[in-house]
């Protein structure tokens, strides 16, 4: 364990937690469950007293060889992912950081993935347990440490995404993956269309890709697998090499795409795999596909409803990323059809009946 | 354990009389198939647990979703419980009727509805057999990856309800990983689209709670799953060992080689001879354990591994490597992993099938722990193991017919669930709960995660008609099991009432 403390401070204050949760229940008290703080700008604002987590922190157990590694909620990201490596391991969603005080629990909570996404999954398939403090200030285990356990309901995927709204992470057990032997990126110079069909055209093919994107012309990829596999596939594809930071600047945003002018908000579509362009006017440049081409990125004055009905209508839905002051959205989230949120708010009433967990942060009701 | 649904343990249920049910239904969906006579349940009594049969009150076999959802909104208004089936090869009694319960049958819901393979998607009913979605997508290269066992039986209906897994997940994840969407109808006969055609969908990741909720919480009406391109190749290298624990040590070595094979799996002895017997599938029979080692994906790297690995085993302690020389030969090893257990129900008049995960480390000892009972109870174990995830599968040989015997395997079965818990497990990794290990739920998890269970399943069904009984015990029924469990001498839940 000593070994494991150098990357992150071993304190566990699970019990102080439970303390000022089960305080919170008794006063009625909402509460903003904060980790890194680097995504208050992400979702709804939440008036509430602070919960802090990062003090929460530490590897609690790591066994390369069953590929499972389990942290305290209030872990940074960067602490785990240097733990990892040291094993030549990694986490397979590619959680972005949006600031080296980035937390592990935030990361799950938001539950967002990087550009590996779908090739690896998603934060919540790879979350194989957790504890979870409930609104009556216990420390509930589910799931576990172990790759396969259908016992019970699976509590604990489904708190990844759900922002701290249905109870308070403390400790995440993840499977993790080895990194990968060999890896090369390349550009290729290409119109939407034709990159748009050249990927639907690799996807169906075993080829070792991991990251996909397009914009302003040219086609990024990402090869990664074993030596051999990597060099042929680079060898067929051809194309200029490509510096990797590339991929870690358009996940955590900190491409020179992500600026935005003045007006414009920047939205996520997330769209069916192999949809054609949308017909929004939006120019070309300042949409960034990524995904190929599943998750979208884009940076415009148009309004919501306008955003909305047209992913909806391919089946996507669409993410506002800048803060209502800011000309975005006054809800950043897609509204939910009739049933389905009568569904979301009987799980909030029956895990958290007073509103205690990150009231308002998905949506005003709940 | 008591298989009948025990209204003093297992909670209320409304007393409808027969015919009134019935009249009822006809009449509130006249066009669906509605099986009443004794002789026409019959068949329906049981699902691949079969030591356990209960006949339903009726049984519906729909084929229109406005059947469904007429059906339940009745059930629902007459508080009557309401059991889904699939293909009904659940080994943990999912699919078990209720008496007073309509058994509504989803397996003539059987159409593929689209294949796209651009979007690497299929759209399916929820009675499409599993191994049917890969049939289709394979004109395109394409296959759906999990792979259980029964998959040429099983319905991806009853997969999503187990979250099913097969040989492969290891590398290619359970049903919950595949599957991007699903369609259900609530009990009150609401219908809900769950997850997307796109990566994510907005708002609480319900498609994960639904996989493997095994008919708690909604039925399943549709499903769509991901396809994924046919590695370009598979090589599989069986290897032997003289010692179990060598060989459960050499699957550790592989990962830790930074390997992630196709799939991963261990056979004990008696597990080999039954195999050998039925399938001829070439496995040594002098061997104490077998792992099949299978590399897929591109051939230069699929060979590269098979280099790594055959270099691990040996190293490990192998007492012979051979490399299937052929796809044929592939399949043949293959065959006699996917019918071990038909192979050992050849043996044996009967056999009990468990299903516990434990962290790969701890297979010696809980190996050691399932001898020790073999032993002492005198029943005999075959091991099969998915080893690659820890996912163990012994095989309790027994004879239902003499006196006592189906009691002792069931004991048998317990105690061995108890030593997964015990080493950081699970009591099952794939078979799911159901009826059948509904009392070792109380020794995984304490009365308050239980409780969190019930607020999940009172926001989708709050009156618990949805498969009563199954999956999550009351905790009256644990306080009872307790009561026959006494640990340390610590009795589990004092603050219980007991009966
Ligand atoms: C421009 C930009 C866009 C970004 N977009 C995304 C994005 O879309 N998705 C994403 O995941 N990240 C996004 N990030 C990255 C995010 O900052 C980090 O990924 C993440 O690690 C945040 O962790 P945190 O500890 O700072 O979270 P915080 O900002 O502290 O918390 C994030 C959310 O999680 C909840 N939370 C935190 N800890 C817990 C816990 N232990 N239990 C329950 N709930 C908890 C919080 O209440 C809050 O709702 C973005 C960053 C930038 C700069
Ligand atoms: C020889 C053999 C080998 C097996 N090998 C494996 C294996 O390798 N891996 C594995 O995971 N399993 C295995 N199984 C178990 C079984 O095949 C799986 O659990 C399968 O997913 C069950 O599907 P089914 O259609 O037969 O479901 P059923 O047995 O009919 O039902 C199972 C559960 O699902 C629910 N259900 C069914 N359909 C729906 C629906 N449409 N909506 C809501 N709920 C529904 C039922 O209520 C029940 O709780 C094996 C079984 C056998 C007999």
């Amino acid at each position: 364990m000593t070994e494991l403390a150098m990357h992150a401070a071993d304190r566990d204050i699970a019990d102080t937690l439970c303390e000022q949760v089960r305080s919170a229940y008794d006063a009625r008290t909402p509460l903003r469950i904060v980790g890194g703080d680097t995504r208050a700008f992400y979702g709804r604002p939440v008036e509430g007293q602070a919960l802090q987590m990062a003090e929460h922190s530490g590897i609690v157990s790591y066994d390369p060889v069953e590929l499972i590694v389990t942290v305290r909620a209030g872990t940074r990201l960067s602490a785990l992912q240097a733990a990892l490596a040291e094993k030549h391991q990694m986490l397979g969603f590619e959680p972005p950081m949006f600031g080296e005080a980035s937390t592990i629990g935030g990361a799950v909570a938001t539950g967002l993935s990087g550009p590996r996404r779908p090739w690896a999954g998603a934060a919540r398939d790879f979350v194989l347990g957790t504890r979870i403090i409930t609104q009556e200030g216990k420390l509930l285990r589910f799931g576990g440490e172990v790759m396969k356990n259908v016992a019970g309901y699976d509590l604990s995927r489904m708190m990844a995404g759900a922002q701290g709204t249905l109870g308070v992470l403390t400790d995440i057990s993840f499977k993790v993956l080895p990194i990968p032997n060999a890896t090369h990126s390349l550009r290729l110079s290409l119109n939407l269309n034709d990159a748009l069909k050249k990927l639907a055209e690799l996807g169906r093919q075993p080829l070792p890709i991991t990251a996909a994107a397009w914009h302003n012309g040219e086609l990024f990829l990402r090869l990664e697998g074993g030596k051999s596999s990597v060099q042929a596939t680079q060898e067929r594809l051809g194309g200029e090499s490509l510096d990797p930071s590339f991929w870690t600047s358009l996940r955590d945003h900190s491409h020179p795409f992500f600026q935005l002018n003045d007006g414009q908000a920047l939205w996520r579509l997330s769209l069916p795999p192999n949809t054609a362009p949308l017909n929004l006017d939006i120019a070309e440049t300042d949409i960034f596909y990524d995904w190929a081409g599943s998750q979208r990125w884009v940076k415009t004055a148009l309004d919501a409803d306008t955003l909305r009905a047209a992913c909806k209508a391919v089946g996507g839905h669409a993410t506002c990323y800048t803060p209502h002051a800011q000309g975005g959205a006054v809800e950043p989230f897609t509204p939910l059809n009739a049933v389905v949120e009568k569904y979301h708010r009987n799980l909030k009433a029956e895990l958290d009946a007073h509103g205690i967990f990150n009231p308002g942060r998905l949506y005003a009701a709940f | 354990m008591n298989i009948l649904f025990d209204e003093r343990l297992d909670g209320e249920l409304v007393q409808r009389d027969k015919s009134e049910v019935l009249n009822d239904l006809q009449q509130a969906v006249p066009d669906m198939t509605l099986l009443h006579r004794e002789e026409d349940l019959r068949p329906f009594e049981c699902d691949g647990l079969a030591a356990y049969r209960v006949l339903p009150m009726l049984v519906a076999l729909p084929e229109t979703l406005e059947q469904v959802k007429g059906l339940l909104k009745r059930c629902y208004a007459l508080g009557v419980p309401v059991v889904t089936r699939g293909a009904g090869t659940g080994l943990s009694g999912g699919a078990l009727p209720l008496e007073q319960g309509v058994l509504l049958v989803m397996s003539r819901f059987s159409k593929i509805l689209s294949v796209d393979p651009d979007a690497r998607m299929a759209r399916v009913q929820p009675g499409v057999r599993n191994l049917a979605i890969s049939e289709a997508a394979a004109p395109y290269g394409l296959y759906y990856a999990p792979d259980p066992s029964s998959q040429i039986a099983c319905s991806i209906g009853g997969n999503v309800a187990e979250n099913a897994g097969g040989v492969h997940c290891l590398k290619y994840g359970l049903t919950v990983h595949n599957v991007m969407r699903v369609d259900v109808l609530t009990i009150e006969g609401e219908h809900m689209t769950l997850g997307a055609e796109s990566f994510d969908a907005p708002g609480f990741d319900l498609l994960a709670l639904m996989n493997g909720s095994e008919g708690m919480l909604g039925v399943v009406t549709e499903i769509t799953v991901k396809l994924l391109p046919k590695p370009e190749t598979a090589k599989v290298l069986m290897a032997s060992f003289d010692d179990v624990e060598k060989a459960g040590r050499a699957v550790g070595d592989i990962i830790a080689a930074g390997i992630i094979p196709g799939g991963l799996e261990m056979m004990d002895k008696l597990a080999i001879k039954a195999a050998e017997d039925f399938v001829k599938a070439g496995y040594p029979l002098d061997a104490e354990a077998i792992l099949l080692c299978e590399l897929d994906g591109v051939e230069a790297d699929v060979d590269d591994d098979c280099d790594t690995v055959r270099r691990v085993l040996e190293k490990a302690g192998a007492t012979n490597i051979q490399q299937a020389r052929d796809e044929a030969e592939r399949a043949k090893f293959w065959a006699g992993r996917k019918n071990a257990f038909p192979a050992v129900g050849r043996m044996s008049p009967d056999y009990y099938c468990m299903d516990g995960t434990i962290p790969r480390r701890e297979l010696p000892r809980v190996l050691k722990g399932i001898a020790a009972l073999s032993e002492e109870s005198g029943l005999a174990v075959a091991n099969v193991f998915h080893a690659g995830d820890g996912n163990m599968h012994p095989l309790i040989l027994f004879d239902a017919n003499k006196e006592g015997q189906l009691a002792l395997a069931e004991e048998v079965g317990g105690k061995i669930l108890e030593l997964c818990v015990a080493a950081g497990g699970s009591i099952t990794g794939e078979h799911g709960v159901g009826r059948e290990k509904i009392n070792q739920m109380c020794s995984q998890f304490q009365p308050d995660e239980i409780s969190v269970f019930h607020a999940l399943k009172a926001a989708f069904d709050p009156k618990r008609l949805l498969n009563p009984g199954k999956n999550i015990p009351t905790l009256a029924r644990c306080a009872e099991f307790g009561a026959m469990h006494v640990h340390n001498n610590e009795l589990p839940h004092p603050d219980l009432p007991r009966f």
